[in-house]
C-alpha cells in the first residue's frame, strides 16, 4: 500500500492506494479509515452499535410526549457543540423540517455539528449559511447542486462523506456514526411518537429512511404537521424509541414532496436506450413468469416500465416483485396483475402514495430490507434485474454517479451501490450529454466497479461485461446490437472528438464509501 | 432561446445560431468584422473544460478557410458538435459580408452507396434546418430516408443559415443506410439551396408546392450543371411535392418532367388550404388528390409517396392511415417523430398471406423459366405476366424490409 500525502487546512492528508488503485484519505474528519479492499474482501468483526438503555419512568405515562416547538426538543435533547444531528429525504426537495432544525439548532447557540442527512436538496442550500456561520462544521450525506460545489471548491470545513441508502444505515449501525440526535420528519403521526409516511397532506410513501436513525440513535424527535390520536397505524416509525413529539404547520411543500403526476420522456433517443433495456432483459431469458426488477424514476427508468409492461403482456409473464422508487407505472403494474407486489423504498408520485396506503400489496421497505450490507443479507441480491444510471463509466465498466466528468459532485449515490448487487445490473445512458462522452477510459470518480456492472445500454449500442459470457450467450443469435464498450467510445469520440481531461486538484474533500463502509474514492477540490 | 436573424442596417456585425438555457447541440456566434487587429476570440461554453480548447482551435481553422484575418468573435456553446460550429461562424462571417465566395467544410464522412431509384422509400424522417440536435442519432431510428428540411420549418431569417448547416450536415454526418434527402425552398429561393447542398451529393432533392413541370426542369438543369462542376456522377433522384389544385391536375405531366424523378408525393396541409377545406384525420377531402397523385406516378413509373399524419401521439390513427395508404397505392409516408417510423414501416409491409401468395407465384415463374415456358401456372391456374411482375416486386420489397431471408 503505497502512501502519499497532500494538504487540507495546513493539515496534512495521508493518502493509502486501495484495491481499485485509488488514492484514498486514511483518516477522515479524525476518525480513521479503511481503504476498499474488493468486493466482499473485507470482513467485519465485533458486535453492533446500541444506544443507552432507557426507563419508562423517564417518558410520560399518558404516553403524550409533545413539546411547544423544535428549539425545546432540541434542547431538551440536550444538542451540544461537535453533536451529530440526522435528517431524512423522504419529503426530498419539499422537506422543511432539516433546515427548521438546523436553523433552531443555530439559535440555541450549538456550533459545529455534524449534520447527517439521507440525502439533500436543492432547496436545502441555506444549510450553506449555516456552515459560514460555524453552525455546521462538515456534511457528511449527498451532495448536490449548490452543496456540492461550496464542498469540492474546498470550502466545507470537513470531509464529506458519501453514503449508499444502504452504507448509511451499516454506518449507523456498525458505529462508525453515532448519531446523537435524530429529527424525522412524519406526514402522520400521534403523540406517543408512532408516525407513518402514507397519509396526511403532505404524505410521502415510506419513512424507511429514518429507520437507522429511530433505532440508533440516542435522541430522536419526531415532528409533524398531522397529529392523529393514538394509535397512529401503521407505525412506521416506532414511537418506543421516539423522545419527543414536536407539530408544526407545515414539515414541507406537497407539490415537491411528490410530482402530481409522472411524465414519460418523449425524446427519441432516451425511449430507444428504454426500449433496447426491456428487450436485451427479453432476450436474455430474464424477463421470466417470477421474475423481479427494480428501476428508478429517471426518464429512461420509467420509459423502460412501459416497454417491458407490454412484453410481459405479449409473452404472458408475471413478475412475483417489483422494486420502487415507486410510480404510476409501477402501481399499474400491481393493478393489472403483472406483478405480486411492490417492495418499495420511496415513492414518487401521488399514485404511489396512494397505492402504498391503500393496497397491503404495496409494501415499505427499509435500508434494513433493502441494502443493508451488513446484515443477513437483503432484498438487493434478490433482485433479477437493475436499471440504472450514470454520470460516467468507462472500458472496464467501472461507473461514476456522484461527480460530473469536471470534478464537482453532482448526485448522491442513493440505492445505487446497492442495487449492484441485483443479478443483472444494467446502465441506461445516453452514450454522450452536449458532446461530452458518458463512455471513458477511466471515471472521475470510482462509485461502483465494474465487476458488479453487466450490461451498459446506450442509444448505438449494448455492451455486454465479458465477464459475463453467461449474458453474451444468453443474447447470441439475437436482433440486438450487441456491441464492444470500445467500439461505442470510438465512435462516440468521432462523433464529439476526444474530450481533454479535467485537471482535479490534490486536496481530497469529500470520500466515497464503499457498502461495507471502506473508502472506495476520493472527490478533490475542483480548481 | 435566444436567437438570430442578419441584421441588414450593420452589415459587419452580425450572428447567427442559437443560444440559451433550453438550446442543445447548437452554438451562438456574434461576429464583428474588422479593418485591423486580427482575429480576437471569447468563448463561453457548458463543455469549456472538455472542449474549450479545440473551439478555440476550430475557430480559428474555420476563419482562416473563411479568408477572415481581422474579426471580434463571441462564441456562445451550448454542446454543439464541430460541424454544427463550422456552419454558425461561416453563416455569421457571410452575413457580416465577409468571406464572400469562400466556405469551409468539416471533415467528410464516407458516401454511402448511391441510392437506387426504386429503392425502399416507406417513411422519411423531418429534420427542421435549424435544427441541429435532432441530426446525429436520427438513422438510430432507421427511418429509409431522412429529410433535412429548408422550406416550412426553418423561418424566413434563417434560410441562409440553415442551408450552410445542411450542407455540412450532408458532409459529416454518418446517416447510416438512410437515404440523404433535402426539401428545398420553393423556387426561386430553391435554387439557392441547391447552390449550397447538390455539392454534398444528396440522394434526392424534394421540390415544394410543384405546379409546373417547367420547375422540374429548372431544377434538373441547375442539379446537373453543380454536379458537372464538382464531378459528381452518382445520382441526384428528384421528388416532387403537389401541395394545389393546378400541381395535382398537373401530375402526370409533372412526374415525366425529368427521368431523374424517382417519387411523387402530396403535401396536404397546403392542398386542403388551397381548396379551403378542413383538412380531417380520414382525409376524405382529399381522396381525390391523393388517387390521382398515385394515378400519374404509376403511370410514369415511379413511386407514390403519401403525406404526413400530424398528430404524433396518435398511433392507431397513423396506423389506420398508413395501411389506407398503402392499399391505396402509395409505397411509403413522411414521418415528424421517430415514433412514427416503426408503424409506418409494419403498415406498409405486405402481410404474411400476400407474401407467401407471392412467393408461390415467383417459385411457378422460376420453374416455369427453367423449363422454357411462356405460360406460367400455379395448380390449375394460369398466371397473368402483370400477376407475376407485381409478385416479384412484392417478394423484392419483402426482402428489402427484413420481412423475408
Amino acid at each position: 500500500m503505497s502512501v502519499k500525502v497532500s494538504e487540507k487546512e495546513g493539515e496534512r492528508v495521508e493518502l493509502a492506494h486501495n484495491a481499485v488503485g485509488r488514492a484514498v484519505p486514511t483518516m477522515v474528519n479524525g476518525k480513521p479509515q479503511i481503504p476498499f479492499l474488493g468486493v466482499e474482501k473485507y470482513q467485519p468483526r465485533g458486535r453492533k452499535a446500541a444506544p443507552a438503555i432507557c426507563s419508562n419512568k423517564d417518558y410520560p405515562d399518558t404516553g403524550d410526549k409533545r413539546v411547544a416547538d423544535l428549539e425545546t426538543a432540541l434542547r431538551k435533547c440536550g444538542l451540544r457543540n461537535g453533536m451529530v444531528i440526522s435528517n431524512h429525504h423522504h419529503l426530498r426537495d419539499g422537506d422543511k423540517v432539516a433546515l427548521m432544525a438546523l436553523e433552531a439548532a443555530a439559535r440555541i447557540g450549538v456550533k459545529d455539528l455534524t449534520w447527517f442527512p439521507s440525502a439533500s436538496f436543492p432547496s436545502q442550500k441555506n444549510a450553506i449559511e449555516l456552515m459560514e456561520k460555524g453552525v455546521i462544521h462538515h456534511i457528511e450525506g449527498s451532495l448536490n447542486g449548490p452543496l456540492g460545489d461550496y464542498c469540492t471548491q474546498g470550502k466545507m470545513r470537513g470531509m464529506a462523506v458519501l453514503r449508499s441508502h444502504g452504507g448509511r444505515y451499516q454506518a449507523i449501525q456498525d458505529g462508525e456514526v453515532h448519531v446523537d440526535v435524530a429529527v424525522i420528519a412524519a406526514p402522520a403521526a400521534d403523540f406517543f411518537g408512532n408516525a407513518d409516511g402514507s397519509h396526511g397532506k403532505s404524505a410521502c410513501g415510506s419513512l424507511g429512511f429514518a429507520l437507522a436513525d429511530s433505532t440508533y440513535a440516542d435522541r430522536v424527535i419526531v415532528v409533524t404537521d398531522n397529529l392523529i390520536p393514538f394509535p397512529c397505524v401503521p407505525w412506521q416509525i416506532q414511537g418506543n424509541n421516539v423522545d419527543f413529539v414536536v407539530e408544526v404547520e407545515s414539515i414541507g411543500d406537497p407539490a415537491k414532496i411528490v410530482s402530481g403526476s409522472t411524465q414519460l420522456t418523449r425524446s427519441p433517443d432516451r425511449l430507444r436506450i428504454a426500449e433496447l433495456v426491456a428487450q436485451f432483459l427479453r432476450a436474455a431469458g430474464i424477463m421470466k413468469n417470477g421474475f423481479s426488477f427494480q428501476a428508478g424514476a429517471g426518464g429512461i427508468a420509467l420509459a423502460f416500465v412501459q416497454y417491458l409492461k407490454q412484453m410481459m403482456k405479449e409473452d404472458g409473464v408475471k413478475a412475483r416483485f417489483v422494486r420502487g422508487g415507486s410510480t404510476k407505472f409501477l402501481v399499474e403494474l400491481l393493478q393489472e396483475g403483472l406483478t405480486d407486489y411492490i417492495l418499495d423504498g420511496q415513492t414518487f408520485d401521488l399514485d404511489g402514495v396512494k397505492s402504498m396506503a391503500d393496497d397491503p400489496r404495496h409494501v415499505a421497505t427499509s435500508p434494513f430490507t433493502s441494502y443493508n450490507y451488513h446484515g443477513k443479507g437483503n432484498f438487493a441480491s434478490l433482485v433479477d434485474a437493475v436499471v440504472l444510471g450514470a454520470t460516467e463509466v468507462d472500458v472496464n465498466f467501472d461507473a461514476n454517479v456522484v461527480t460530473h466528468s469536471d470534478g464537482r459532485l453532482l448526485h448522491g449515490i442513493g440505492g445505487w451501490q446497492n442495487c449492484l448487487f441485483a443479478g443483472c445490473t444494467i446502465l441506461a445512458l445516453p452514450s454522450f450529454r452536449d458532446r461530452i462522452p458518458v463512455i471513458v477510459d477511466e471515471v472521475t470518480t470510482m462509485t461502483g466497479p465494474g465487476e458488479m456492472i453487466d450490461v451498459v445500454v446506450t442509444e448505438r449500442g449494448i455492451a455486454i461485461n465479458p465477464r459475463r459470457a453467461d449474458l453474451l450467450d444468453a443474447v447470441k443469435g439475437s436482433k440486438l446490437p450487441i456491441r464492444p464498450i470500445q467500439d461505442i467510445k470510438a465512435e462516440v469520440e468521432k462523433i464529439c472528438g476526444k474530450p481533454a481531461r479535467p485537471k482535479l486538484g490534490n486536496r481530497p474533500c469529500a470520500v466515497v464509501k464503499w457498502v461495507d463502509g471502506t473508502v472506495l474514492d476520493t472527490v478533490w477540490q475542483v480548481s | 432561446m435566444k436567437s438570430s436573424t442578419a441584421d441588414a442596417t450593420s452589415p459587419r456585425s452580425s450572428e447567427a445560431g442559437h443560444w440559451g438555457k433550453e438550446v442543445r447541440s447548437d452554438v451562438h456566434v456574434a461576429f464583428e468584422a474588422r479593418v485591423s487587429g486580427g482575429i480576437e476570440i471569447s468563448l463561453e461554453s457548458r463543455v469549456a473544460p472538455y472542449y474549450g480548447k479545440a473551439i478555440l482551435e476550430q475557430t480559428r481553422e474555420v476563419l482562416g478557410e473563411l479568408g477572415v484575418k481581422h474579426a471580434r468573435v463571441a462564441i456562445h456553446d451550448e454542446g454543439a458538435l464541430p460541424f454544427i460550429i463550422a456552419a454558425r461562424i461561416e453563416a455569421a462571417a457571410r452575413r457580416a459580408g465577409t468571406a464572400l465566395g469562400k466556405r469551409s467544410l468539416p471533415a467528410p464522412h464516407p458516401l454511402p452507396q448511391p441510392s437506387p431509384k426504386d429503392r425502399l422509400r416507406r417513411s422519411r424522417l423531418y429534420l427542421p434546418g435549424s435544427e441541429p440536435k435532432y441530426y446525429i442519432n436520427a438513422s438510430l431510428h432507421a427511418p429509409d430516408a431522412v429529410i433535412l428540411d429548408l422550406e416550412d420549418s426553418v423561418h424566413r431569417g434563417e434560410k441562409d443559415a440553415a442551408r450552410i448547416l445542411v450542407r455540412n450536415t450532408l458532409r459529416a454526418v454518418d446517416f447510416g443506410s438512410c437515404e440523404r434527402t433535402v426539401r428545398i425552398n420553393q423556387l426561386p429561393l430553391g435554387l439557392e439551396d441547391l447552390a449550397e447542398v447538390v455539392g454534398e451529393s444528396p440522394d434526392l432533392i424534394l421540390i415544394p408546392k410543384v405546379e409546373e413541370p417547367e420547375q422540374i426542369r429548372e431544377v434538373d438543369r441547375m442539379i446537373a450543371e453543380i454536379k458537372s462542376r464538382s464531378g459528381i456522377i452518382r445520382p441526384i433522384w428528384i421528388m416532387p411535392i403537389l401541395e394545389s389544385a393546378l400541381g395535382i391536375e398537373n401530375a402526370f405531366t409533372i412526374a415525366t418532367a425529368s427521368d431523374n424523378i424517382a417519387a411523387l408525393t402530396i403535401g396536404l396541409e397546403d392542398y386542403t388550404a388551397d381548396l379551403g377545406v378542413v383538412k380531417t384525420a380520414e382525409g376524405r377531402e382529399s381522396q381525390y388528390a391523393r388517387s390521382r397523385v398515385v394515378n400519374a406516378a404509376h403511370a410514369a413509373g415511379v413511386q407514390a409517396i403519401d403525406s404526413v399524419f400530424s398528430d404524433v401521439a396518435d398511433m392507431e390513427g397513423l396506423r389506420g392511415w398508413a395501411e389506407a395508404a398503402r392499399a391505396a397505392g402509395f409505397e411509403g409516408m413522411g414521418c415528424i417523430h421517430p415514433g412514427q417510423i416503426r408503424v409506418v414501416h409494419e403498415a406498409f409491409q405486405p402481410t404474411a398471406l400476400e407474401i407467401e401468395r407471392a412467393q408461390k407465384v415467383v417459385a411457378a415463374f422460376e420453374e416455369a423459366q427453367g423449363k422454357g415456358l411462356a405460360v406460367v401456372s400455379l395448380g390449375s391456374k394460369m398466371i397473368d405476366p402483370p400477376v407475376v411482375q407485381r409478385a416479384l416486386k412484392l417478394v423484392e420489397r419483402a426482402k428489402a424490409m427484413g420481412a423475408i431471408s
